[in-house]
């Protein structure tokens, strides 16, 4: 199994909504020598069925899971939902053979066998882990000085820490944290920085992930933050696109950009906005780019 | 009777107990660690983690199942990480929901989700005009789902019987 090549797992989400975070990492990813292999006929990765029927959550996962154990690849997500629920899913059939018999038997009808003999891995993780610091930091070749940025890691990049066995501190990441650094850019701290963006219940409730958004937001401002990193299409949509919302909603003004990680990263291997599909971000990054311009 | 004194092993925690993600809720000795980790308790009031396995275990199936409050977790996993009794909070929310489905208590969003499944496999269906959007910016086609495949997956599972409409529950 090659070390830089994986199959790519773009989730529902990212290849219709968010096309920025899938253009800059494929731009990013391929400077890094990593190989992408595009999977064919996916399914949703069983995250949003888990609150409906966890058998099918399962299984949804696991077909997906075989797909690549076919291929002989490791998952690349780039969503924090799919990776958690296909790497929770690959590491309880993995350890629980009578679930694994139980969802075997669901994946029988479609002569499919779930083996365990993948891996799944979030963009984080291969970057970090797999490509490493030494090679990313040589990319670079425009430090992006005097930048100061905030992480959010999210949850399910490093929490339940029962099924992500990464080493990040689930009440403190780092892994991101460093790989910001990378860039030249400066990671400051703020409050609370493990704390969710509060996505996953606003198709019910719109006024609690609000709430907890515009906290993240002003906890990020205190700190002087001129831009703020993720790497989950659900945190951003949370922070950008529904930005205008939140400063509408309590009559404040954050105008904070938020950038996937392969963007900031992309800005600083030379990648020119355009190339990274900054332009289509909700919070326009204007000042952040006058001031990577004048720098 | 209220609530306070039935037994905490009631035959709705031994039917959560029994159920995948729900085995950890009777280890529960209301500590109240996960209320104050959690960040959707933070901001209201109408939602308390400790509330919920407490309700739970003294058998309010009803109270839990048709209410609203389970819809409001974040599944952040904050509380599971502290929870001193290893209690796998965000799990058993989890499992309550999918006992609320089955019951028909089923929120607006899930009734969306369950027909992306359904008809396409994803939850954001394919488009055209998404389509011409990828092939503006070079990036390669989306395939639709194998749905042969996900019906079948679909039918195993049970899920095709679940009634995805707004109902009360038993
Ligand atoms: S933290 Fe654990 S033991 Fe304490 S109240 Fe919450 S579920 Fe119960
Ligand atoms: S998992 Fe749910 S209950 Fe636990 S802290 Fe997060 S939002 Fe609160």
């Amino acid at each position: 199994m090659s070390e830089t090549k994986y199959l790519l797992f773009l989730g529902c989400v990212i290849p219709y909504r968010l096309s920025s975070y899938e253009i800059s990492t494929r731009k990013v990813l391929a400077k890094l020598g990593v190989d992408v292999v595009e999977m064919p006929e996916f399914n949703c990765c069983g995250y949003p069925m888990d609150s409906v029927n966890h058998d099918l959550m399962l299984t949804l996962a696991a077909r997906n899971l075989c797909v690549a154990e076919k291929q002989g690849l490791e998952i690349l997500a780039l969503c924090n939902g799919c990776f958690c629920s296909l790497n929770e899913t690959n590491k309880m059939l993995k350890e629980d053979k009578e679930l694994r018999e139980k969802i075997n038997g669901y994946l029988k009808e479609i002569n499919m066998e779930f083996k365990g003999t993948t891996e799944v891995k979030h963009l984080v993780h291969v970057l970090a882990e797999d490509v490493r610091f030494e090679k990313i930091k040589n990319a670079v070749k425009r430090p992006l000085t005097n930048l100061y940025v905030a992480q959010h890691s999210g949850c399910h990049l490093v929490r339940p820490t029962k099924f992500v066995e990464h080493g990040d501190d689930p009440e403190n990441p780092k892994m991101l944290k460093d790989l910001i650094k990378l860039t030249g850019a400066e990671c400051v701290d703020y409050q609370d920085e493990a704390r969710c963006c509060g996505n996953p219940i606003i198709g019910v409730n719109e006024e609690v992930p609000f709430e907890m958004a515009r906290e993240k937001l002003d906890h990020m401002r205190v700190a002087k933050a001129e831009a703020m990193i993720t790497v989950c299409p659900f945190c951003h949509l949370m922070f950008d696109l529904n930005q205008p919302r939140i400063e509408k909603t309590f009559n404040e003004k954050f105008e904070m950009p938020v950038l996937h990680y392969p963007q900031l990263l992309g800005l600083a291997m030379g990648f020119s906005p355009e190339e990274l599909a900054l332009n289509t971000l909700r919070v326009k990054p204007v000042k952040l780019l006058e001031k990577l311009r004048t720098n | 009777m209220t609530y306070e004194e039935k037994s905490v092993s009631s035959k709705f925690s031994d039917e959560i107990r029994h159920r995948l993600g729900g085995e950890t809720i009777a280890f529960c000795y209301q500590c109240g660690t996960c209320a104050s980790s959690c960040p959707v308790a933070k901001v209201t009031d109408k939602y308390n983690p400790r509330e919920i396995i407490k309700l739970s275990l003294l058998g309010a199936r009803k109270e839990i199942v048709a209410g609203d409050t389970i819809w409001l977790c974040c599944s952040c996993y904050n509380c599971q990480e502290r929870c001193p009794q290893e209690v796998e909070i965000a799990d058993v929310i989890y499992t309550l929901r999918n006992i609320a489905i089955q019951e028909g208590n089923v929120p607006d969003i899930y009734v969306a989700f369950a027909e992306g499944i359904s008809n396409e496999g994803r939850i954001v269906p394919v488009s055209k005009f998404a389509e011409k959007k990828r092939e503006e910016y070079g990036l390669p086609p989306i395939k639709p789902a194998n749905m042969d495949a996900l019906r079948k997956i679909l039918q195993a599972t049970s899920f095709s019987k679940i009634q995805f409409k707004k109902g009360e529950a038993q």
